[in-house]
């Protein structure tokens, strides 16, 4: 499957859906995606990745650079994430303690109304 | 010894095709199901290797993969020709710019996932050898 990207705003937060895989090919438009966002002014990203069905290093990647261009305007760049094959590569390279990862939108939402 | 072999272009594209017919191999070699995802990842992540290392010394030459069923064992070989002492994958930042705190990102994540990693200088490039457990009758494909 290919990649499908979509984004809206609630609120403070952006929340950006993806599908598909994520990968050397596809990684890119991830990555504008994220700058284009970054460039617009919406410094608190959501990256929702239920539908995710492919995850590799060159993703992670943009989602790392995605978390430091945030970062330089005080943003966030957070996960929904309960997909244990998709957990398992934050798991082995030490990136769930770099992102919050969370089980839904809505508890992402919450907590990020907790922390304004 | 049952040997499949696939040279593929340089393209990020057909990333994905080596993918696909690696996880197909394994399956039919009798690789455990809960085994495919492991499997796919990592040959995911040594092809991306190959394929960068390509795009940026030899585009034209293609990279070539060995998917083997060795004796209860599902072997796969990535080779690259690149002409480079750089083994780590260039991972990209928001801007493009390769990440130098990523590098070994890719490989880190194959050995994490493969049963049993070699990397090794190749006749011209780097040869990424990994294996994991199969069935020696492919029967774990239809238990």
């Amino acid at each position: 499957m290919d990649l499908k990207l979509d984004h809206h705003s609630e609120d403070n937060l952006t929340i950006v859906d993806v599908e598909g895989e994520i990968d050397v090919y596809t990684a890119p438009r991830l990555r504008e995606l994220l700058i284009d966002l970054v460039n617009k002014g919406n410094f608190h990203l959501l990256v929702n990745m239920e539908k995710v069905d492919f995850l590799d290093s060159t993703g992670l990647g943009v989602l790392v650079g995605g978390l430091k261009r945030v970062r330089a305007h005080d943003g966030s760049l957070e996960l929904v994430c309960t997909q244990e094959r998709i957990l398992k590569i934050f798991r082995i390279t030490g990136l769930t303690k770099v992102f919050g990862i969370y089980s839904s939108v809505d508890e992402a939402k919450e907590m990020h109304g907790r922390d304004k | 010894m049952a040997t499949v072999e696939l040279t593929f272009s340089a393209l990020p594209a057909h990333v994905r095709t080596a993918r696909l017919v690696a996880t197909a191999i394994a399956r039919r070699t009798g690789v455990a199901e809960e085994i495919l995802d492991e499997v796919r990842l990592a040959v995911g992540e040594a092809c991306s290797r190959a394929v960068e290392a390509h795009r940026l010394h030899c585009p034209d030459e293609p990279v070539r993969i060995e998917l083997r069923d060795d004796e209860g064992r599902f072997e796969v070989t990535v080779t690259d020709v690149a002409p480079s002492d750089d083994v780590t994958p260039r991972v990209l930042a928001a801007n493009g710019n390769p990440m130098p705190e990523m590098a070994g990102l890719g490989l880190a994540v194959i050995a994490g996932l493969a049963d049993d990693v070699e990397v090794l200088p190749g006749p011209k490039g780097m040869c990424i050898r990994m294996s994991w457990p199969a069935s020696s009758n492919g029967a774990a494909a239809t238990a």
